[in-house]
């Protein structure tokens, strides 16, 4: 096979790309702790209200200005909803279904994990500017999708 | 001797008349049923399109999310698979003598299978008995109809891949030691492709069909909605394949020039059919339950699927640039002006190529873990693939057709019609700009996909979305026009159009080019090396997934 000089180019420079897109990746995975929502922890999903931490969802305190939110989603909501939070606060969601698979989206953050039943996913937000954010499920999960949201408030 | 005579004389007589009454029959119905699910799938996306910026409420007996089932089964499966198989089996009858009666009954048997199993995947739909999207994750579970339809489609699908088989394998037996002719190449690929990655999600339907019976109490979530992305993520690809064969060998007879490298292109092909079922998971960025190792592991196994892409890049400018050249075209760029811009039938497969440039951009941004968990189900991702699927694919089946169909009709294209391609084609391109364009940017901005019309309560973060879902809704109308057109002009060139010879477009070597090496055609190595990277890709999660997994779930019926 002969190859000419600018394809010779072109192709290393694609493999380039390709390379330095995974470096990139690993970096931020490994390096940054930026990686993608993969909690491996499994929970019988048709137990879900008798099995601890879901069994008592809501807002816990566990540092300063650290909070763990214990959440289930279900069909078409989110429990605890309209959660209060103060500005600057890091918060540690911890999330489960209790029926069909749904999405956990936070609108105007890079919060956005699978939460499906049998699963629990976990991912976790610093909230530095003070608002109202949109929390979204962003996964079909029925006739009332559309209606699946609640809001998180920062003061 | 004899025989082999007699045989060459025969195909020599295929190319000069054209296909078979017989092949061009089977083909021509393939074309015409594809061409009317992209009209009835067209009308539910402008109905989506136009609900989801506020416009246009349902009555209460339609569902939006009936509506996407149906839009997305019909356009992603059944439009381009019927487009596919059509074909590719004008390609083979073409290249290879005509169709063997029994790849040619196996191919009849595939189409009524797949009808068959169309009627049972939409009646349940139409009756609000589906609504579980084509991706149908348990435990949605849909009326046990439903998956039985789905069955019959992959049955039908695999007959006329083995027809495929048994004519290409056919051919080799009389024509030792040559190259297979290379559209038949790509279509071999393309079959391959179509029959291994349509096992995981045989065996995930026969994983659902006793549970959604009732007769099985739990399911595999995570397991299923694997199986289904091996699947579902080959798909598309083989979608893109089909169009990548008709840049390679059509394209370039189009415009008067001379196909790229054999060796390369085979190469790429190769690499597409090798590369291409682990990608599956970069639908799975963020789900629980795969460990962040495997999800880095993958990124490779996606973004490897690039390479071959951005190797094709180069092939078509470089053929492009030595025909414009050669017919005098000068300046860094001025050559460009020496294509045939109104000629439909490089318009729409070059502006195919050219959204593909933003769309395989976009989807190597996406394959990055942290990069998808911005645009992860939110209308990037729609916008994505109406680019790649919806005009990169679908675009290039629209050129294809003008002179596909007059081919096997026996029509012409008249000048008439070639305008009416050509403004098919701008108003194509001119309602992606606008929809998938709107889709990408409000995506970025949080909108999630598959979901009718809201405002969550008034929130004031949603209602700002609303300006951008006004374009979604125009670009919408435009495609609908487009959608027209095209099946028009399809209708018109297989019944209407004056009777005329119209020839296959395939293009030559270059004169010093030179050969391929015979590896390319051991397809079994070729398959044992697919199946190896298959299982780089699965072993570890399947199995993970398999002996950690959580108690099963029961079925749910949301709608
Ligand atoms: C008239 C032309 C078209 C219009 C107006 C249109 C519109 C839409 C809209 C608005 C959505 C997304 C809605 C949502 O997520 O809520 C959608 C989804 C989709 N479209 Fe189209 N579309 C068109 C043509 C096509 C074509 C030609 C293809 C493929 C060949 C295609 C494939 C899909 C698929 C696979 C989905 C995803 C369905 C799902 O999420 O389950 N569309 N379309
Ligand atoms: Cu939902
Ligand atoms: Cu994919």
């Amino acid at each position: 096979m002969k190859f000419h000089l600018d394809e010779k180019i072109w192709l290393i420079a694609s493999f380039g790309v390709i390379i330095g897109m995974m470096l990139f990746t690993g970096y931020q995975t490994f390096v940054l702790g930026m990686g993608p929502p993969s909690h491996m922890e499994t929970i019988d999903p048709q137990k879900v209200d008798e099995t601890s931490p879901f069994d008592e969802p809501g807002l816990y305190q566990i540092g300063e200005n650290e909070y763990e939110v214990v959440m289930t989603l279900q069909l078409f909501s989110f429990t605890p909803n309209e959660i209060e939070i103060p500005a600057g606060a890091t918060v540690h969601f911890t999330l489960t279904s209790k029926d069909v698979t749904h999405g956990f989206q936070i609108a105007g953050t890079n919060v956005n994990a699978m939460v499906m039943p049998g699963h629990i996913q976990k991912i976790t937000q610093t909230f530095t500017e003070p608002g109202e954010y949109l929390v979204l499920c962003n996964e079909y999960c029925g006739t009332g999708h559309q209606y699946m949201a609640t809001t998180i408030t920062v003061k | 001797m004899g025989t082999t005579l007699k045989q060459s004389w025969k195909e020599k007589a295929d190319q000069a008349l054209g296909a078979s009454p017989e092949d061009a029959t089977l083909s021509k119905t393939y074309l015409f049923v594809s061409f009317i699910t992209l009209l009835i799938g067209g009308v539910l996306g402008l109905i989506q399109g136009l609900n989801r910026a506020g416009i246009l409420e349902l009555p209460s007996w339609l569902n939006y999310y009936q509506v996407l089932t149906a839009h997305g089964i019909l356009l992603i499966l059944v439009f381009t698979a019927l487009f596919t198989i059509g074909y590719f089996y004008a390609v083979l009858s073409h290249n290879l003598g005509g169709l063997l009666p029994k790849a040619r009954k196996m191919a009849w048997i595939g189409f009524g299978l797949k009808v068959i199993g169309l009627i049972f995947v939409i009646v349940p739909i139409i009756m609000n008995e589906a609504s579980v999207m084509f991706t149908f994750y348990p435990p949605l579970a849909a009326h046990p109809v439903f998956y039985f339809g789905l069955v019959l489609l992959v049955v039908g699908v695999w007959m006329c891949a083995f027809g495929a088989f048994i004519q290409v394998a056919n051919w080799r037996k009389k024509n030792k030691g040559q190259h297979v002719p290379i559209l038949s190449y790509f279509a071999t690929g393309v079959f391959v492709l179509l029959f291994f990655s349509s096992i995981p999600v045989a065996i995930e339907v026969f994983m659902i069909i006793p549970w959604a019976i009732g007769w099985v109490e739990t399911i595999n979530v995570m397991l299923s909605r694997t199986l289904f992305w091996a699947f579902g993520h080959t798909l598309v690809n083989i979608w893109y394949l089909t169009a990548v064969s008709a840049w390679y060998v059509v394209v370039p007879k189009i415009i008067g020039g001379r196909r790229f490298s054999d060796t390369l292109t085979r190469v790429v092909i190769i690499l597409l059919v090798i590369l291409n079922i682990p990608g599956g998971f970069h639908h799975q960025i963020i789900d629980p339950g795969i460990a962040e190792s495997v999800k880095f592991l993958h990124v490779f196994m996606s973004l490897a699927i690039g390479f071959p892409s951005l190797m094709t890049a180069y092939a078509m400018f470089a053929v492009f640039e030595k025909t414009a050249r050669k017919k005098g075209g000068k300046g860094l760029f001025r050559w460009f002006n020496k294509l045939p811009w109104g000629d439909v039938r490089f318009l729409a497969p070059m502006v195919a190529m050219i959204a593909f440039i933003p769309g395989g951009a976009g989807g190597i941004a996406q394959s990055t873990n942290q990069l998808n968990q911005v645009a992860h189900n939110t209308l990037w991702v729609v916008g994505h693939f109406h680019l790649t699927l919806g005009t990169t694919a679908a675009l290039t089946f629209f050129g294809i057709s003008y002179w596909l169909v007059p081919y096997l009709s026996k029509r012409v294209l008249t000048p008439a019609i070639n305008r009416l391609g050509v403004i098919q084609t701008i108003f194509w391109s001119a309602g992606m700009i606008f929809m998938a364009g709107a889709m990408h940017w409000v995506g970025l901005l949080g909108s999630p996909r598959r979901t009718s019309y809201t405002t969550y309560f008034d929130n004031a973060t949603a209602l700002s979305w609303d300006p951008y879902l006004i374009f979604l809704a125009v670009g919408g109308t435009l495609l609908m026009i487009g959608v027209l057109i095209q099946v028009y002009a399809v209708i018109h060139l297989m019944f209407f159009a004056p009777k005329g010879e119209t020839e296959f477009p395939i293009a030559e070597e270059e004169d010093n080019a030179s050969k391929t090496p015979y590896w390319t055609e051991r397809w079994g190595m070729i398959i044992v090396i697919m199946l190896l990277v298959i299982a780089m890709g699965y072993v570890i999660p399947l199995v993970e997934m398999i002996v950690n997994a959580p108690p099963g779930s029961p079925p749910f019926r949301p709608w």
